[in-house]
């Protein structure tokens, strides 16, 4: 019964600039996924979410994305998470062009 | 060319303040982002993957240099300096910021453009042939009728809350080039038995989840009949279309659900009615438009350097060869510039060779340029004399590829590289795919060949009306790539047909080689198209250069 819980991190896209954005343990919104919250369980993760559903002045459209543990922080556990977590893969735009350096 | 009126102007300004307000609220709190969405979606801005996304229309693929100048300063002061041209004749700008939008509304009204109906529930961009009003088989114009529909579309109370969006397009030429059979209306001039021009009524066509071929529900409307007309299907639909299901609510699923035959009943029942009420007002107001869109005063002068540059100049002659269409003016041509160099986005252009196509379009091309679906730039009024003139200032651009129709003039969505709504990427695919044939030097031995790719079952990539089709979908969480085959996008309409399992992401550009080879073995001659081949022989053999045997045992 008691399925493996994946780990979470809650995801959104910054009101004003539109950039990817991770909820952090001290409920900043860090343009980096390792400064993510890596959530470990359910209960958790709902209540992470609920308190993003909050931030609509300066979130849009929080959720829950799978994720892992990295040696340097969450990874992202699906390829549309990489991405967002990169950039697109035609211009070194978004993310890998911002947090350069 | 055809300028917005006096009331287009103050309604398009008054929606640019009322988004302004709007956005402003958003900002301050006072509205909540549910309440914001629709909207915003209403004013055209999206929130993608990596940023929002602001989608302009160019209403049947026209503008002029002013606009496309403007087009450049907008990308290039909010934006990142480049635009993507789209399969629907818009322009998306991918990098916008939210207090950004409100002024880049406001420039494009500047110069009568705006991103009003590119979203939401309503008569969406009315698309037509991107040729239209150059080309030699063309019957008429049809862009005056794209322009009728569009004020008659745009802010209509009745049709503000469709079930579905709902999307028309037009084409003044027997040669289908606006993909007509599959939108919800497609238009299609034809000339009666009498010789006079009206339109082929087609219902009901439509890609995405579940494609489908438009239906011939009018084999002959008279031209003044046609707005009553598209209301009567419009109003059938608004009453009898699906709103309990997002997917089965376009009118392709009405019309499959009550068939052809009662949705004709009842649209010629309504239409009868609704004719009554169109005054003639509509025919007054569509020959005012017809005026505005009046042929440019076409020049004549010697044509020589055009014969001698062809003749001097091997890459003058292979682009000419390749990009140009015959004109209806035999001093004239049209031009295709291809923004589909090897190994670029397909579609996407930048500010500044958005600002050569305005200068070249406003120098030879009487002040024109179109956007077609096939998301390339056309000028198409341009005097012969002036091609070589034209291909050196294009080549110093770096947008003198010639390869417009063939295998690297690939359709590609923008896929997960920006779409939220996407299962796996199209952007590089369609690169590689271009760059491996232009290594292989096969592209201009295969000859004509589309190959159209989707990131999502959605379609915009058109991918099932691609002679090869590639469609981008997640399975079990990476990328996989099915491949179609046989479709076809003109006046003949097929959708193409799955070939087998799909391939990895790594594995899609080899599995296209593969494909190509099998076509040249199996072509008669070089003259005989992909499609042709295709055609031919059906998919068995295509399907086994896809699928070896050896891999398919070892698989087993
Ligand atoms: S086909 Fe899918 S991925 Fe491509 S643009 Fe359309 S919705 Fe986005």
């Amino acid at each position: 019964m008691s399925r493996r819980f994946t780990p979470k991190i809650v995801t959104a896209n910054d009101l004003l600039e539109g950039d990817v954005v991770y909820l952090t343990r001290d409920d900043r919104w860090s343009l980096r996924l390792s400064e993510a919250e890596l959530i470990e369980d359910e209960p958790h993760a709902q209540k992470r979410l609920h308190f993003a559903e909050g931030q609509q002045d300066l979130v849009v459209g929080p959720y829950l994305a799978d994720a892992h543990r990295g040696p340097s922080g969450p990874e992202p556990a699906h390829f549309r998470e990489a991405f967002r977590a990169r950039g697109p893969s035609n211009y070194r735009h978004g993310k890998q062009e911002d947090l350069r350096g | 060319m055809y300028t917005y009126n006096d009331f287009d102007e103050a309604f398009v300004r008054e929606r640019v303040a009322q988004f302004s307000a709007q956005v402003e609220r958003r900002i301050d709190g006072s509205l909540t982002e549910d309440e914001f969405k629709p909207l915003r979606l209403m004013n055209g801005l999206y929130l993608q993957l990596h940023a929002y996304m602001l989608r302009v229309a160019i209403p049947y693929g026209t503008l002029n240099g002013r606009q496309m100048r403007q087009l450049a300063m907008i990308a290039e002061r909010w934006d990142k300096g480049y635009g993507h041209f789209t399969t629907r004749q818009n322009i998306q700008y991918n990098w916008p910021k939210l207090r950004d939008v409100p002024q880049m509304l406001s420039a494009l009204a500047d110069v009568g453009m705006h991103a009003i109906q590119t979203s939401g529930n309503t008569i969406r961009n009315v698309t037509s042939d991107h040729f239209a009003g150059a080309a030699a088989d063309e019957i008429e114009d049809p862009r005056p009728v794209a322009e009728l529909l569009r004020q008659w579309s745009t802010d209509h109370p009745e049709f503000q809350f469709l079930p579905r969006k709902f999307k028309i397009a037009i084409t003044g030429s027997p040669n289908d080039r606006a993909v007509t059979k599959a939108h919800d209306i497609g238009l299609r001039m034809v000339r009666n038995d009498a010789g006079e021009p009206g339109f082929e009524v087609i219902v009901g066509g439509g890609l995405g989840r579940t494609p489908m071929v438009g239906k011939v529900i009018r084999e002959f409307l008279p031209k003044a009949d046609l707005l009553p007309y598209v209301e009567a299907i419009v109003s059938v639909y608004n009453l009898l279309g699906r709103r309990d299901n997002k997917y089965k609510a376009r009118i392709k699923i009405t019309v499959h659900e009550n068939g052809l035959d009662k949705i004709r009943e009842l649209v010629e029942a309504r239409f009868t009615d609704l004719r009554r009420e169109f005054s003639g007002a509509d025919q007054e107001l569509l020959g005012e438009i017809e005026a505005a869109f009046a042929a440019p005063d076409f020049v004549s002068k010697p044509a020589e350097a055009y014969d001698t540059a062809r003749e001097t100049d091997p890459v003058f002659r292979a682009w000419a060869d390749t990009n140009l269409t015959a004109h209806r003016n035999a001093d004239y041509s049209i031009v295709t510039i291809s923004i589909k160099t090897h190994g670029q986005t397909p579609g996407d252009a930048t500010a500044d060779q958005m600002r050569v196509l305005a200068d070249l379009a406003e120098t030879y091309g009487h002040d024109e340029l179109r956007i077609s679906h096939e998301q390339n730039v056309i000028l198409p009024h341009v005097h012969k004399a002036d091609l070589p003139a034209i291909h050196a200032t294009l080549k110093a651009a770096g947008l003198a590829t010639a390869n417009v129709g063939l295998i690297s003039d690939i359709i590609a969505c923008p896929g997960m590289d920006y779409c939220a709504l996407a299962t796996a990427r199209s952007i590089p695919v369609a690169q590689q795919i271009a760059t491996r044939f232009d290594e292989l030097k096969l592209e201009h031995d295969i000859g004509p060949l589309k190959i159209k790719i989707s990131g999502c079952i959605n379609a915009c990539g058109h991918h099932h009306v691609g002679h090869i089709g590639i469609l981008g979908l997640d399975r079990a969480g990476v990328e996989n790539y099915q491949i179609t085959l046989g479709g076809d996008g003109t006046e003949d309409a097929v959708i193409g047909e799955r070939a087998g399992p799909g391939f990895a992401y790594d594995e899609i550009v080899p599995a296209i080689e593969r494909l190509i080879h099998a076509y040249l073995d199996l072509r008669e001659e070089a003259s005989e198209t992909f499609l042709q081949t295709y055609r031919r022989l059906g998919a068995e053999p295509f399907k086994a250069a896809l699928y070896p045997a050896e891999e398919r045992s070892n698989a087993a």
